[in-house]
């Protein structure tokens, strides 16, 4: 089984921890996980703010960077389902028969990693130890468009250590939104801001999530509160063992 | 009487005095999170509720792909069954239709039962100006309208007002419009509710001509279907002797039996009844009851030109049921009016810069007013991918590059360039982590500045993973 860590772009520049934690916890599930240094972008920020065309290239790029590997395994949602999604609609409206070749070919072996883990190595209890009281907020693009549903809260439960607490209004998106967090700062911030009221109202010392981008955001708002709370990505704590603890 | 839309601000613009308002955002907030739990429950009490979806959304897809042949047959049938037939291109024609119509008869007064179609058109503006009253029975409708106001919702269009705020309108304005609120009127619902009937029943007795749209027109059968809650529709609809429905031409169905998908979809989606109260059915004009009298004006207004888009054409299939507002974050913090249309929310972000072009400063911004969370598209019961749509509609804004997006475009190519070149990409990677003890919380100018004002930059780390990896892993 060859597999693929496709980074993303956000992981790689400014949560590379999220990418380690990946690595880890994949080879200690006995994986061997290769990084193509080819890839860069998946084309969603780009894509999502109405520049189809520009994303072209970078759709050549991802087929080209994870040629020959049977699973492409992704620590983020909105990443996956862009790929998913969104792949086949650039194929359809471009003109490069090159594109269609990469939907094709890539996206059926791309996964989420929760969906790798539970759909294709078959583990719920991945061996995580993490002594602290976490919230989940199930990012909109893994919640709707690749239909998570409880793979992350399964892994989560399966934690030893870990006390899982009901995020209230949890599938109420959180404002990021790419783009909109700047086009409609206002908006976005309001939302971030009732998300992080929930979060905090769990008493919860840490908010889960499996997706960097909106993390940044719920993050920032905490950061920006002097919140008492982090936001932590999910393979950060999957990862996370007694012997190796999340620090 | 009421408000327009015309010369409305960029959406961000508009949403930023109501996500400060807080009790419209209170008031916004209960309104929306009520009806999207009910709905949710009214919906759950279906096990086949995924198959009428599809069956709706193909039903819609089907008679769109040929429209032309099903807009011929309801003439034909709805001519056949003594009504007259009309065929508006826009606006201003149908307005003018209308406004005939009415004069031929002599009358300078009009009731009207609540219908997007004809706000879409600005009637009620067109028929003061000609000199006819027009009387909205909605009784949401006539709160806006004796509030001077503009609607906020497409099924509550008063859904920012507050028990209060209708009383202080019922007392200072009826009285302007006929009969007056009675005296010492509180805020009770049902004070407020027998204010209104006597104050409507007055104009229904006298009304000659009534005026609507409609929910549905079956070609089969030339009916027209109208579905409400209060029974005022239905007064509108059988009381005058003339009868003039206003309707855009995608809400035909094919046959009788299709209204069977949509009579179960639409009350469970919009008010989260299993039935609604009143579903009024008429077809042409009958002897011994009802109007003498039945125009039928087809508006396209928009309709074609958004028929012509592959993408953008599954708009069409939307039935008004509302539960995208509902549903939506962004609605429930920037409220209706923020939308600069009669048709606020996910559905009119991606209907109005449609039917009305991207070239104004509100409807080449709507596209934008959505985070992409996707859940309008999971309530949808026609199942219309509004954010597919909504990023469909940004690459047109994009490709027009007005003021911002030649800027952005350049950006994106920049970006796009070292995106396609990892060396480029590392080496940038490593000097924002090396500079990244110099990197401020809060940055000046748009778009950081954006960002900044309400939440902390990440802090970079000291290394990009692609370094880490060539360290550890190679
Ligand atoms: S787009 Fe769908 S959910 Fe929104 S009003 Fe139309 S039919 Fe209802």
């Amino acid at each position: 089984m060859r597999v693929a860590l496709f980074a993303t772009c956000v992981n790689d520049a400014v949560y590379p921890s999220t990418a380690i934690a990946t690595v880890r916890l994949l080879e200690r599930l006995g994986v061997q996980v290769d990084f193509p240094a080819a890839q860069t972008c998946c084309g969603q920020p780009q894509f999502n703010t109405g520049y189809r065309r520009d994303t072209e290239p970078l759709v050549r790029r991802m087929g080209r960077a994870f040629e020959g590997y049977d699973y492409v395994v992704t620590p983020s949602g909105s990443c996956a389902a862009m790929v998913r999604d969104n792949y086949p609609r650039i194929a359809a409206k471009g003109t490069d028969p090159r594109l269609t070749q990469v939907a094709d070919s890539l996206v059926p072996r791309m996964y989420e990693l929760t969906e790798f883990l539970v759909d294709v190595l078959k583990v719920t209890d991945v061996g995580a130890y993490f002594p602290h009281t976490v919230t989940y907020h199930p990012s909109c693009h893994g919640l709707r468009m690749l239909g998570l549903g409880d793979r992350p809260t399964q892994l989560l439960k399966a934690v030893r250590g870990l006390e899982l607490i009901e995020l209230p209004g949890a599938e109420e998106c959180c404002g990021f939104g790419g783009t909109f967090a700047v086009k409609n700062a206002d908006v976005s911030a309001a939302m971030g801001e009732d998300k992080v009221r929930n979060a905090r109202s769990t008493g919860a010392d840490v908010l889960c999530g499996a997706d960097n981008s909106c993390l940044m955001h719920i993050d920032g708002v905490m950061r920006r509160q002097d919140a008492p709370q982090r936001a932590l990505h999910l393979a950060e704590i999957l990862a996370s063992t007694e012997e190796e603890p999340w620090s | 009487m009421s408000g327009t839309f015309v010369g409305m601000p960029a959406f961000p613009k508009a949403a930023h005095e109501a996500v400060g308002n807080t009790t419209l955002r209170a008031n916004l907030r209960h309104a929306t999170h009520t009806i999207r739990d009910k709905r949710a429950k009214a919906v759950a009490e279906l096990d086949d509720w995924a198959l009428l979806r599809e069956a709706g959304k193909q039903i819609k897809d089907h008679t769109l792909r040929h429209l032309d042949t099903y807009l011929v047959q309801l003439e034909e049938t709805v001519t056949a069954a003594g009504g007259t037939v009309h065929w508006a291109t826009d606006a201003d024609e149908a307005n003018r239709i209308v406004t005939h119509l009415v004069k031929e008869t002599g009358e300078c007064e009009v009731v009207k039962v609540k219908s997007m179609a004809t706000q879409e058109i600005g009637l009620n503006e067109a028929l003061e100006e000609a000199g006819i009253a027009a009387y909205e029975t909605d009784l949401a409708e006539l709160i806006v309208q004796l509030g001077h106001d503009r609607p906020s919702h497409i099924l509550v269009p008063a859904i920012h007002r507050n028990r209060g705020e209708i009383r202080d309108i019922f007392t200072k304005e009826m009285g302007e419009w006929g009969r007056p609120a009675p005296e010492g009127l509180t805020d009770t619902p049902a004070e407020l509710a027998e204010a209104a009937r006597l104050h409507l029943r007055e104009k229904f007795l006298r009304a000659k001509v009534g005026i609507s749209g409609a929910n549905f027109m079956v070609a089969e059968t030339g009916t027209l279907v109208v579905v409400e809650s209060e029974g005022n529709g239905r007064m509108c609809l059988t009381l005058p002797e003339t009868l003039i429905s206003v309707v855009g031409i995608e809400k035909i169905v094919p046959t009788w039996r299709d209204l069977e998908i949509f009579l179960q979809t639409l009350p469970r989606s919009s008010t989260a009844e299993r039935m609604n109260p009143y579903t009024s059915m008429w077809t042409g004009t009958t002897d011994t009851d009802g109007p003498r009298a039945f125009h039928l004006v087809l508006i396209d207004n928009g309709r074609t030109d958004t028929l012509a888009d592959e993408v953008g054409r599954q708009a069409l299939r939307c039935i008004r049921c509302s539960a995208c507002l509902n549903v939506c974050p962004v609605y429930e913090r920037a409220g209706g009016h923020a939308y600069g249309s009669v048709y606020p929310g996910p559905i009119g972000a991606i209907l109005s810069p449609q039917l009305r072009g991207t070239t104004s400063e509100i409807d080449a911004s709507l596209p934008y007013a959505s985070s992409l969370c996707g859940a309008c598209y999971e309530v949808c019961p026609v199942a219309i991918d509004i954010p597919e749509v909504l990023v469909h509609l940004r690459e047109k804004v994009a490709d027009q590059g007005g003021p911002g997006h030649r800027l952005e475009r350049a950006a994106i190519k920049a970006a796009g360039w070292i995106l396609d070149h990892p060396g480029a990409l590392a080496a940038g990677e490593r000097v924002a982590s090396r500079t990244r003890k110099l990197h401020p919380k809060k940055l000046p100018g748009p778009g950081a500045g954006q960002w900044t004002n309400s939440r902390d930059l990440p802090q970079m780390p000291a290394e990009p993973f692609r370094d880490w990896w060539k360290k550890n892993r190679t």
